[in-house]
């Protein structure tokens, strides 16, 4: 299969620069229909190599660059304040998505683009044209451009925003990429000219089939993630020099556009006579499929849906097939793009634009922006009869603007801990020890923590969330223990307040500290059958509630219904037999930071 | 008038006249006058420090845009085609909210029931899409549209409201009123996509509105109040974070899209968008017949609608299903009612059955149940076993 491969580049073996390459390529050619490319690497050597190459390809055209935290007037246009001024009529100003038409719009910083910024970038994307409704300008402009997302994100959950990466066909990851491997250019711009007559290439039916396939055998759920493999297909057809898509150019497409989007590895065909399923080298040793014989005969369905499937498989980044080797897919289960939750009405924290409003209840003027809003109307106000002759500016209560903040959200750690008599006694004093331990960390790093105990057939909130550290003193020691053990009750009182905190802004993480034997329902009522039951449908509902768990089992010996109701509500189990407060409190912190 | 008429003529981005060139009606010749005032002299661009070129307001450069993917050639997602053509038929249920994953072809939907609706008949002149009135004679009207009107995102609160008339406030000092995009969607849709990324204060405006159906601006020494009766619809992912309850409440029905998992269905919707991609109007061309039998249907179901019956039974069945679910308020059973009986009208039924009541329960009421912790099956599940105790196997 990488021959096939291969041919499509007159290369032996596919590097992955060369594959970048291609990418560089494909962009140039008709970036705009696939989107664009989402590109993972550090700044350095490596990217601005391909950045370069991608711009000598593009016949050295300008690309604009849009820097993360751009703000709405420069992004989308609005109103060009001092033409409007000078020349006494409104004056609309283009913003830089309608700058970019017919070019390459560079994201920089790609991961740390908020959602509402990655929204309108999509927007853009899906219409092909800007619609502006902002300052009294309303408009809508053409604008049809590729983008190139810079990712530099370094740890696995820093990505672009998952709405923006779907709508990039290409994905690159050049992370470990060194700039000795960057190699001499495969293609030019004359390559390009002459690939762009023919970007109308013709696909089979069965070439369709068998890409939606092959994204179906990898996990791949977005239908759009197949039209792309689709159109790139076409693309890199023209780019080799042919009318109709061979079977090598939808073995391309599937390694640049599926492969680094596959979420599981297919399932090994049961075929009996596939004999060729051993590992990749015994397979580029026998080219099987003649690569130049093939471009006229119609392939045999089922060889090209395993050629495919192989360019796919064989191009799948090594980092991300051991993770699916080992996790079995759902790697990727969590939103993208959201390295922290934020909170939106804050009063402090970085100014993320301003909005109109009264200065009631705090709220800070924005003066610039008030200033924006209040000089169109100069002439007009001054007409009237009670400003007449007035000097200074004429500013009302409707032109101010009240800057809004952004800061990151804090989190609050609430303690979920059994003080029933099975839990036995010494296990809730170390348990108290590492509430301390942890409360005088999060102290330092401004979060909170909150402590419910259950025992009997109840849950009690001993401390509601806060940082104080006398009242949590004062709440620990007022622990009492003994009784039954009302899991399911507990579980629903955490999701509870857990809720609460989520809605004050903050993102709430639980910590359960059990043994996991359940004896009380949810009624209320003794029974350990219908109580293990309640406990492990609240500990579903939580994990459907999309809440961050970690359960630590309190028992000396490791229990099963632990681990159970730890998988239940998708936590982290952590058994404890012999730790004491500081062990307790170092695992919480680890499993924590690894959450955040 | 004339003034008000240009600058709402200036915010239209010709999607549906690109759609529907025949019953276009609109001041001929508006757009390029307004266009042509816009635009800031070359040279003074030139000298300003950014270098912005004059934008293009212009007719041809909209029209020049693919026509919507027919909505007829929509594969599969039959709950959603379906919740947008009986808002159609019965505007007063209460728009629709579409939930789901990337790339289900939640817009595509909603543009595409734009190019469906049959055009209708409004005052020549007016801003606000007016009906004629019939107590009142001479009134010029012709066919508009229906306007469907996007709210982009990063819209500002004057533009949807609408404002000051920036232009004549200028050059004249004149106060005029400028209508917004609530203005342009009376008796439309209004389309928001990622609904759950829109700003706080706005959709406070947008409940305030479309509770009261009436748009009050008070701002920069106006007082204007003007109709602006709209069908609400919303498109969103849950994973960019959930919707306020408040806003979710508003919408009559509520469906989720999920992406198809059986192969030959997603087959056929690539196929079916590649077609399109390549040759948007030959594909077009193709469903053409399909589409306006669908028309048909909706404007005979909209004539239907008023001489359906709604028997006691039906009346008792919605009432016992709402009262199993224990749904807030009476919004619930409301929809639920107006959504069977469009159904029904829809369908060319006389009368509300039970069958109809059972295929629109799902979409009228799933939103509006509360929340049970110990309870993890989805809110469609809940609704669908409310059902089958109510209605029998």
């Amino acid at each position: 299969m990488s021959a096939a491969v291969a041919s499509a580049t007159e290369t032996p073996l596919l590097t992955p620069w060369r594959l970048a390459e291609i990418a560089a390529a494909l962009l140039a050619l008709d970036g705009a229909s696939i989107g664009g490319v989402s590109l993972r690497a550090p700044a350095g050597p490596v990217r601005e190599a391909w950045l370069a190459r991608l711009a000598t390809l593009r016949g050295g055209a300008r690309s604009l660059r849009m820097p993360a935290g751009i703000g709405d007037a420069r992004l989308l246009g609005g109103l060009d304040l001092t033409a409007t001024l000078a020349m006494g009529r409104p004056v609309a100003e283009r913003g830089l998505l309608a700058e970019a038409d017919g070019g390459v719009l560079l994201v920089a910083m790609a991961e740390r683009v908020d959602a509402a910024t990655a929204a309108k970038l999509c927007a853009v994307l899906d219409a092909g044209a800007v619609t502006v409704e902002r300052d009294g300008v309303a408009l809508t402009t053409p604008s049809r451009f590729a983008i190139v997302a810079l990712d530099e994100g370094i740890a696995a959950d820093e990505r672009p925003a998952a709405a923006l990466s779907d709508r990039l066909a290409l994905r690159l990851d050049l992370t470990a990429l060194s700039h000795r491997e960057v190699e001499a250019p495969a293609f030019d711009a004359q390559i390009i000219a002459a690939a762009r007559e023919r970007v109308a290439a013709t696909i089979s039916d069965e070439t369709i089939a068998c890409l939606c396939t092959a994204a179906l055998a990898l996990g791949i759920g977005s239908t759009r993630t197949a039209l792309q493999a689709v159109k790139v297909a076409r693309l890199a057809a023209a780019l080799s020099g042919r009318d109709a898509v061979s079977p090598e150019d939808a073995a391309l497409a599937a390694a640049l556009v599926l492969a680094p989007r596959a979420t599981q590895l297919p399932a090994q065909s049961d075929e009996a006579d596939d004999q060729d399923q051993e590992p990749e080298p015994e397979q580029q040793a026998q080219p099987d499929i003649p690569p130049s014989e093939s471009e006229d005969q119609p392939v045999e369905p089922r060889d090209l849906d395993d050629m495919v499937l192989e360019a796919a498989k064989a191009a799948i980044p090594a980092g991300l097939l051991a993770q699916l080797l080992t996790a079995g897919g759902r790697t990727q289960a969590r939103a993208a793009g959201r390295a922290g939750q934020f909170q939106k009405a804050a009063r402090r924290g970085r100014i993320i634009g301003s909005k109109a409003g009264d200065l009631r209840g705090g709220e800070r003027l924005d003066v610039v922006e008030t200033l924006r809003a209040a000089a169109p109307w100069q002439l007009l106000r001054r007409g009237e009869a009670a400003m007449a002759g007035r000097p200074g500016l004429i500013v009302r209560r409707e032109d101010f603007r009240i800057a809004r903040y952004r800061q990151r959200s804090e989190t609050a750690t609430l303690f979920v801990v059994d003080a029933s008599g099975s839990s036995a006694l010494e296990r809730l004093a170390e348990a108290k020890g590492a509430v301390r331990l942890l409360l005088a960390e999060c102290y330092v790093r401004r979060d909170e923590v909150a402590l419910i105990a259950f025992r009997k057939a109840q849950a009690d909130l001993l401390l509601p969330p806060t940082r104080s550290l006398v009242a949590a003193e004062r709440a620990l020691a007022a622990l009492p223990g003994g009784g039954a053990t009302p899991l399911a009750i507990a579980i629903q009182a955490a999701m509870g307040l857990a809720d609460a905190v989520r809605r004050k802004g903050r993102t709430p993480a639980l910590v359960f500290m059990t043994d996991g034997r359940a004896n009380i329902d949810a009624d209320g009522k003794p029974g350990r059958g219908k109580a293990q039951a309640d406990a492990l449908m609240a500990a579903r509902g939580l994990r459907g509630a999309g809440l961050t768990a970690i359960l630590i089992d309190t028992s000396p010996q490791p229990q099963p219904q632990a681990a159970e109701l730890a998988a239940a509500m998708g936590g982290r189990y952590l058994p404890l037999p012999q730790a004491d407060a500081a062990g307790v409190s170092r695992a919480v912190g680890a499993a924590l930071s690894v959450a955040r | 008038m004339d003034g008000l008429m240009d600058s709402s003529d200036l915010l239209s981005d010709g999607r549906q006249n690109a759609a529907d060139p025949g019953i276009v009606g609109g001041p001929a010749g508006a757009a390029t006058r307004d266009t042509a005032k816009a635009l800031p002299a070359p040279a003074k661009a030139a000298r300003r420090a950014r270098a912005t070129t004059p934008m293009r307001v212009s007719r041809d450069a909209s029209t020049g845009r693919a026509p919507p993917f027919p909505f007829s050639a929509i594969v599969a997602q039959e709950e959603m085609k379906r919740a947008l053509l009986l808002a159609a038929i019965d505007p007063t249920i209460g728009g629709v909210l579409i939930f789901g994953d990337r790339g289900t072809g939640k817009s595509t939907a909603i543009r595409a029931l734009a190019a469906l609706l049959p055009p209708m008949q409004a005052v020549i002149g007016d801003p606000y899409n007016a009906a004629p009135d019939p107590g009142q004679r001479g009134q010029k009207t012709h066919l508009v549209p229906v306007p469907v009107v996007d709210l982009p995102l990063g819209a500002t609160e004057d533009r949807v409201v609408g404002a000051l008339d920036l232009e004549k406030a200028l050059a004249s000092g004149e106060k005029a009123f400028q209508p917004g995009l609530l203005a342009r969607a009376n008796r439309g849709f209004l389309y928001i996509d990622e609904a759950n990324l829109l700003e706080d204060h706005l959709v406070d405006v947008l409940l305030d509105v479309a509770a009261s159906g009436e748009n009050v601006v008070e701002r920069e020494g106006l007082s204007i109040r003007h109709p602006a009766r709209f069908v609400l619809v919303g498109s969103g992912n849950p994973e960019e974070g959930e919707l306020r309850p408040q806003l979710l409440d508003r919408f009559g029905l509520s469906v989720d899209v999920t992406t198809p998992t059986d192969l030959p269905t997603r087959i056929e919707v690539v196929k079916r968008r590649d077609a399109f991609d390549r040759d948007p109007h030959g594909f077009c061309g193709q469903w053409r017949a399909a589409d306006e039998a669908i028309g048909r249907k909706l404007i005979a179901g909209r004539k239907r609608l008023a001489q359906i019956e709604t028997s006691d039974a039906a009346l008792t069945r919605v009432a016992e299903l709402c009262l199993h679910l224990g749904t807030d308020g009476l919004r619930g059973e409301l929809t639920l009612m107006r959504a069977a009986r469009a159904l029904a009208a829809l369908e060319g039924a006389q009368e509300i059955l039970d069958s109809h009541i059972r295929a629109v329960a799902p979409m009228a009421l799933r939103h509006r149940l509360r929340r049970n912790p110990l309870d993890e099956a989805g809110s469609t599940v809940r609704v669908e076993r409310a059902l089958a105790e109510v209605f029998g196997p």
